[in-house]
């Protein structure tokens, strides 16, 4: 089968700088990959790079079947297809939680209001929240702001979901509620690329474990290659953490 | 010393006022309306990638702000006329009122953009939104909701600038005041009273926009707190 997304010698430069020096990985249907590295590695890069946030200088790289460096891509139609989560949930504080998750439908997919408001309280549903329906951003905690977030990128359907660190703005005791609610996309077959520092997570949820390293990919394998590092570097960043 | 106050005088006029308050409630009406627009489109092209479309609209903000509006309303009135353009008193009042406040009003509405952060944009973006439609979703409304007391006291200020279009004879309220008092001889009360018409003004435009914030904010009428 073909792969959800696939990154072939993708290389990144910011100006001078090269953040990403031939970056190769796919993810297959189904999977869910988790990249892990020190901070400045280009994890967060890699993510921006598959939903275009960022334009690559050179390679190839493809999301369901749709070449993301064309540069006459349909971005809309890109974005369909692949969500994104962030580090800094970004919800829109002017909003109440059911437009921020209905914002898209209605405007890209011209969802009508009330089908688009049903369609939030199921994706609410799925994240534990449908009792914030009305609620501002600013009178949820951060774990909820995030599960909002996550259920806002579900709203669209996407194929693909990206999550770039979601859980590192949280305290300690609300990042579980947040790991919950992936894991369980996870099981129910989502497509994901998750950038994290949760290692226990990694381990227990991940198909797969991608360690960055300098702007490269640096070791790949099953979750159980946290237990057994192949290289010094990542043998080193197990020990120290980030 | 004793001046003895006559507003029994003013009485014959009161229609008069009545005239020049509304007149100027009318100028203040479309300043805002198009003055507005103005404003946002200009702070757009301030934030555009086009250096030139950038230069323009910061050339014309700094130009009004750094004049005084006095001359502006000549430069306009005489500029026009001396090209063989002759608008209507009150369109061409209006127009010196609409250039002057889009100036400020794009510096406000672009301080407001200036504090919508990043990620929300990128967020929106990764969500497929179009740019237009982040403009006016991600950016413009929350911006202009957080710079909406700012705006408001704007026109109100504007409002009350409106007062020197009578140099070009605009029938507004301080025109009407110049001509009530050199018909009744009672400078004084004169002015007294349009003083007052003034203030109710002011206050009443505040209660609307006040009222219009209620209405197009619904995050600041249930919560009450700043965005
Ligand atoms: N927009 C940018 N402009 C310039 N440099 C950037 C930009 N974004 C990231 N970088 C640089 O690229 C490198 C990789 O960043 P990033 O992908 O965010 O790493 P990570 O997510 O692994 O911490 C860092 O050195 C960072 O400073
Ligand atoms: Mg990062």
């Amino acid at each position: 089968m073909a792969a959800a997304v696939s990154l072939r010698d993708v290389h990144k430069r910011f100006g001078e700088v090269e953040v990403l020096k031939g970056v190769s990985f796919e993810v297959a249907p189904g999977e869910v990959v988790a990249i892990i590295g020190r901070s400045g590695s280009g994890k967060s890069t890699a993510l921006r790079c598959v939903n275009r946030l960022e334009t690559i200088q050179s390679g190839e790289i493809e999301l369901c079947g749709r070449r993301v460096d064309d540069p006459a891509l349909d971005l809309r139609a890109l974005r369909r297809d692949v969500g994104m989560v962030f580090q800094s949930y970004n919800l829109f504080p002017h909003l109440t939680v059911a437009e921020n998750i209905t914002l898209a439908p209605r405007r890209v997919r011209r969802t009508p209001p009330a089908e688009a408001r049903r369609i939030a309280e199921e994706v609410l549903t799925r994240v534990g929240l449908s009792d914030k329906i009305d609620a501002y951003p600013e009178q949820l905690s951060g774990g909820q702001q995030q599960r909002v977030a996550i259920a806002r990128s579900l709203a669209m359907e996407p194929k693909v979901m990206l999550f770039d660190e979601v859980t590192s703005a949280l305290d300690p005791h609300l990042t579980g509620e947040v790991l919950k609610v992936m894991e369980t996309l996870a099981k129910g077959g989502m497509t994901m690329l998750v950038v994290t520092h949760e290692m226990a997570f990694a381990r227990r949820v991940a198909d797969r474990v991608i360690f960055m390293h300098t702007g490269k990919v640096w070791e790949t394998g099953p979750g159980s290659m946290l237990a057994d590092p192949q290289t010094p570097e990542l043998k080193e960043f197990l020990a120290n953490g980030l | 010393m004793r001046y003895q106050f006559d507003f029994g005088a003013l009485l014959p006029y009161w229609r008069d006022f009545l005239d020049g308050a509304l007149t100027t409630l009318t100028m203040t009406a479309f300043a805002v309306v198009f003055g507005l627009a103005i404003g946002i489109l200009c702070a757009i092209g301030r934030r555009s990638a086009s250096p030139l479309l950038q230069r323009l609209c910061g050339f014309y903000v700094e130009l009004i702000r750094n004049t005084p509006y006095i001359i502006q309303i000549f430069f306009i009135f005489f500029g026009l006329s001396s090209i063989g353009l002759r608008l209507p008193i009150f369109a061409a009042a209006v127009l010196t009122l609409v250039v002057n406040v889009g100036a400020y009003t794009a510096e406000i509405v672009r301080a407001g953009m200036d504090t919508i952060h990043p990620g929300q944009i990128e967020a929106a973006q990764a969500l497929g939104l179009s740019q237009p439609q982040i403009y006016w979703d991600v950016i413009l409304r929350p911006a202009l909701e957080r710079v909406y007391p700012a705006l408001t006291g704007q026109f109100v200020l504007m409002m009350l600038a409106s007062s020197i279009t009578s140099q070009i004879s605009a029938e507004e309220l301080t025109a009407v005041a110049n001509n009530v008092q050199s018909f009744s001889f009672r400078a004084f009360e004169t002015y007294i009273v349009v003083a007052v018409l003034y203030l109710a003004l002011a206050v009443l435009l505040k209660l609307a926009f006040y009222g219009f914030g209620q209405l197009i904010f619904p995050r600041r009428r249930r919560l009450g707190t700043p965005l």
